[in-house]
C-alpha cells in the first residue's frame, strides 16, 4: 500500500477531515508525522495499544488535557507542555516517569507545518526526560469546533520504595519550599494574547521536573511529606489544596517568594497576582523541618531550582486559611481564586 | 516578595505605622474613607489594617466602578448581548456581576450572547472593523479614569467611518458620589457613623486633579490626602489626614505628587468635555440616583450612542433584601454585617455587586481578612 501514497506536504497542506477518518490519509500523518517526530521501538509496532513489561512496586498513573491559546509562546508550545505537564504530576509523587500516551484533537484547516512543529518538540521534550510516547490517538473535528488543537496525555511511572508522598502525610512545623521564581509561564502566554510587548521578554517556565524531585529525595528522604506542580491557580490555589487535604493551615512570608522583576511588572500592569498565576515547572514541596536545609540545597544545586526558597511553614488552623505576613508587616489571607483571574478596569 | 521595594519598604512602612501611632491622639477615633476600590484593595491585600492603631479605623467607600452599576444597567447590557446582531465588547470584571435574578453576563455568553472579553478600547474598535455586519458595543464603565480612552474611542470610531460601531456609555463622577455620601441621612449628625476624611483616589485625580475636592474640605469641614495605591504611599496619607486632624486643617493634600497636579491633566479633560455631557442624575447601586453623577454621549455623537441607536429602555432594578451593598458603599456597614456575607454570598456566588470584583469591599474582605474575624473570635 505504500507505494501509492503521496508524500506529506508539510510546507503547504493543512488537516482536513480526511486526516481523521480511519483511512490512508489518517494512517499516512500518523506515520509520516507523529512516529516520525516520537520514534521509538513501541509506536514503530504499529498496534492500537503497546506492552511493556512492569516491575513490582507502586506505579503512579496521571492524564491531563491541554487546550492553551496561543499554541506557541515563548518559551514552548502545546507540545512541550502536554509532555511535561504529564511527566511533573507523575514526578510529584517522587515517580520516575515511563511512558505516555498522547491524544490529539484537530481542527480542519490546521497547518500541517504547525502540526509538524508541535510533534517534534513532544518527541524532544520525551526524550529530554527520558520517557516515551507509546500510544496514542487523533481525531480531526470540523472548522469552528476546536480551537486549532487540543492534546491530552496520559502518563505512568514506578515510584521508589518507601516512597509515599501525599498530602496527609504534613506535620504543624512542616517547612514549605519552593523551587523558584512564580508566574513566569502565566504571563508568558498572556503577553502573547493580548499582544503586550514587555521590554524584556519573558519565556514560559515549562520544564520536566522529575530529576529535580529524585536529587530532592536524595537529600531528604521521607522528610519529604509531598509535592505539588502549581499550575494552573499557582501557588495560592495548590496550597489552598494542601491545606484542606492535610487539615492544616500555612502562614507564608511575602518578602521569601521569589518573583521576577518582568513578571512582578506585568502582574501590576495586568491587576494580577502572581501567587495567583501559573506555573508549568515550579515545585512547591512541603518538608519536615530537619531536612529542610539539606533538601533546599539539593534544589538550589538544580539547574531547575536555582532561585529555590523556604517560604514558609505549616501551621495548626481549623479554618486550613493559607495566610501571608505581607512585606510591610500585615497579614492576609491567600485565597483560592474565583473563577478566571481577570484583569481589572482601572 | 521581592520586587516594587520602594513603595513596599518594611522599614519605611514600620516608620510610618510608629508615626501614625505617636500622633493619633488615643482619646479620639479617627474614621477615613478611602473612596477608591484600589485603595481598599490595597489595605486588604497588605493587611494594613493591622500595622493602624485601633482608633485609627479605614471605611470602604464606593469607588469601585464595577460595584456602583446598578443591576438595571447589568439588565440593560444582558439584553442589548441577547440580540443576535450584537457583539458586546467588555472589560472582565463585568462578566460575573449580577443583574436581576442572578443573571450575568457571564450567564448569557454561555447562553449563546456574544460577549467579548477586551482588554482596551483598541480591541473594540479592531472587532468592529472585522464584523462589518454586526454591530458592535462597547460597554463603558469606569470613573473619569477610564473615560478619556472611552472618548478617544469614539473619535477615532468617527474618523475611521465605522458605522457598526456603538458605546453602552456608563462612566460615572466621583466628586457627586462623594458629595452624597457626605449629606447621605444615615452619616453625619443623625447617624451612627461619622467620617473624619478621605483618602482620594491618585488615578481619578491624575485626570481632574485636586481642585474639585477643594469644596469639600471646605464646606464639609473634611480634610482630603489623594493617595497613591502602594502601601507606603497609604500609610503616609494616613499619617497626612491624621496629622490635619489634630492640626484642625481642613485641607485637599497630595500625596501622590509624582502623577498628580492641581489642575490634573487638561487634554484628557478636553476630550472628556468633548464628547461626554452630565446626564442630571444616574443611578448608583447603593446610593441611588444621584444628581449630575453620570456622562452620556454629546448630541454630536449620538449615532454612537448605544442607548439610542438600539432604543434600550432604563431598567430599574432592585437588590436583594438582604443584600447590604448599598450600606457597605456609603461606608456605613461592614462586610460582615451582613447577613448574606460568606453564606449565600462569596467569590464564586456573588448576591450583591461589592462581591464581585476583587477592589468591592466584601471581596477584598473575604479574599484577604476573613481570618481576622476567627482570630478576634478565638480572642474573645
Ligand atoms: S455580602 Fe454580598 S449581599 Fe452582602 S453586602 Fe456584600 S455583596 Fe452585598
Amino acid at each position: 500500500m505504500r507505494g501509492h501514497q503521496r508524500k506529506l506536504d508539510i510546507k503547504n497542506a493543512c488537516i482536513d477531515l480526511s486526516h481523521g477518518s480511519g483511512g490512508r490519509a489518517m494512517a499516512q500523518l500518523i506515520s509520516g508525522l507523529f512516529h516520525e517526530a516520537f520514534g521509538n521501538e513501541w509506536l514503530a509496532r504499529g498496534n492500537d495499544q503497546s506492552a511493556f513489561d512492569v516491575r513490582a512496586g507502586r506505579m503512579v498513573m496521571s492524564t491531563d488535557g491541554y487546550v492553551v491559546s496561543p499554541l506557541f509562546f515563548p518559551g514552548g508550545n502545546i507540545g512541550s507542555l502536554a509532555v511535561y505537564g504529564t511527566v511533573n504530576d507523575i514526578a510529584m509523587a517522587g515517580a520516575q516517569p515511563l511512558y505516555l500516551s498522547a491524544s490529539f484533537i484537530i481542527e480542519e484547516g490546521f497547518l500541517l507545518s504547525d502540526l509538524k512543529m508541535i510533534a517534534e518538540s513532544m518527541g524532544e521534550a520525551a526524550r529530554s526526560a527520558g520517557v516515551h510516547i507509546i500510544t496514542g490517538d487523533t481525531k480531526v473535528v470540523e472548522r469552528g469546533k476546536a480551537d486549532g488543537l487540543f492534546i491530552s496525555t496520559a502518563g505512568v511511572g514506578l515510584v521508589p520504595d518507601g516512597l509515599d508522598l501525599s498530602a496527609e502525610n504534613a506535620r504543624v512545623g512542616d517547612r514549605v519550599l519552593i523551587s523558584g521564581t512564580l508566574g513566569d509561564h502565566g504571563i508568558a502566554v498572556m503577553s502573547k494574547r493580548q499582544n503586550l510587548a514587555f521590554e524584556t521578554e519573558i519565556t514560559s517556565d515549562s520544564a520536566a521536573l522529575h530529576d529535580l524531585v529524585v536529587k530532592m529525595v536524595e537529600a531528604g528522604g521521607c522528610g519529604i511529606r509531598l509535592m505539588r506542580d502549581p499550575t494552573r491557580g499557582g501557588l495560592g490555589a495548590a496550597l489552598n489544596e494542601i491545606a484542606q487535604q492535610s487539615g492544616l493551615g500555612f502562614r507564608l512570608q511575602e518578602e521569601a517568594i521569589p518573583v521576577k522583576p518582568g513578571v512582578a511588572a506585568a502582574c501590576e500592569l495586568l491587576g494580577l497576582d502572581p501567587l495567583h498565576v501559573a506555573n508549568e515547572g515550579k515545585l512547591v514541596a512541603v518538608v519536615a523541618p530537619e531536612v529542610a536545609d539539606a533538601v533546599l540545597g539539593a534544589m538550589r544545586a538544580h539547574p531547575l531550582g536555582c532561585d529555590a526558597a523556604d517560604i514558609g511553614e505549616a501551621i495548626s488552623d481549623d479554618h486550613h486559611f493559607v495566610q501571608m505576613a505581607t512585606s510591610v508587616g500585615g497579614g492576609c489571607i491567600v485565597d483560592w481564586l474565583s473563577g478566571e483571574q481577570l484583569p481589572r478596569i482601572c | 516578595m521581592k520586587y516594587a521595594d520602594e513603595f513596599r519598604d518594611k522599614e519605611i512602612a514600620v516608620g510610618l505605622a510608629k508615626a501614625i501611632r505617636a500622633e493619633a491622639n488615643k482619646a479620639r477615633p479617627y474614621r477615613f474613607m478611602e473612596f477608591c476600590g484600589g485603595h481598599t484593595h490595597a489595605i486588604s491585600r497588605y493587611g494594613l489594617e493591622d500595622v493602624l492603631p485601633t482608633n485609627v479605623r479605614m471605611i470602604h467607600g464606593p469607588g469601585c466602578p464595577v460595584c456602583v452599576l446598578p443591576a438595571g444597567r447589568i439588565d440593560m447590557a444582558i439584553g442589548l448581548a441577547m440580540r443576535p446582531e450584537v457583539i458586546l465588547c467588555v472589560y472582565g470584571d463585568l462578566m460575573r456581576v449580577p443583574g436581576s435574578q442572578g443573571a450575568s453576563l457571564l450567564k448569557a455568553k454561555a447562553r449563546g450572547a456574544d460577549v467579548r472579553m477586551v482588554y482596551s478600547t483598541i480591541d473594540a474598535i479592531r472587532i468592529a472593523e472585522e464584523n462589518s455586519a454586526r454591530e458592535v458595543v462597547f460597554f463603558a464603565i469606569g470613573f473619569e479614569t477610564t473615560t478619556p480612552p472611552t472618548a478617544v474611542m469614539i473619535r477615532m470610531a468617527e474618523k475611521k467611518r465605522l458605522s457598526n460601531f456603538s458605546v453602552f456609555c456608563n462612566h460615572v463622577l466621583t466628586p457627586p458620589a462623594m458629595k452624597n455620601i457626605l449629606e447621605s441621612s444615615d452619616i453625619g449628625d443623625k447617624g451612627q457613623f461619622e467620617i473624619d476624611g478621605f483618602v482620594g483616589p491618585a488615578h481619578v485625580s491624575t485626570i481632574i486633579g485636586t481642585e474639585p475636592y477643594e469644596f469639600f474640605a471646605k464646606e464639609f469641614s473634611k480634610p482630603v490626602v489623594i493617595s497613591g495605591f502602594e502601601p507606603l504611599d497609604m500609610l503616609q496619607s494616613i499619617l497626612m489626614l491624621v496629622r490635619q486632624i489634630n492640626e484642625h486643617r481642613y485641607e485637599v493634600e497630595n500625596q501622590y505628587r509624582r502623577a498628580v497636579t492641581r489642575d490634573g491633566n487638561l487634554r484628557a479633560r478636553e476630550e472628556i468635555s468633548d464628547v461626554f455631557e452630565l446626564r442630571d442624575r444616574f443611578e448608583w447601586r447603593g446610593l441611588g440616583q444621584v444628581p449630575y453623577s453620570g456622562l452620556r454621549l454629546k448630541r454630536s455623537y449620538a449615532i454612537y450612542d448605544a442607548e439610542l441607536r438600539f432604543e434600550m429602555q432604563e431598567l430599574c432594578v432592585a437588590d436583594n433584601r438582604a443584600c447590604e451593598c448599598g450600606a457597605i458603599l456609603r461606608g456605613v456597614k461592614k462586610p460582615v454585617d451582613c447577613k448574606l456575607f460568606g453564606t449565600l454570598c462569596t467569590p464564586e456566588m456573588p448576591m450583591g455587586s461589592c462581591m464581585v470584583s476583587s477592589e468591592g469591599a466584601c471581596a477584598a474582605y473575604w479574599a484577604y481578612s476573613r481570618f481576622r474575624d476567627h482570630r478576634q473570635r478565638r480572642a474573645s
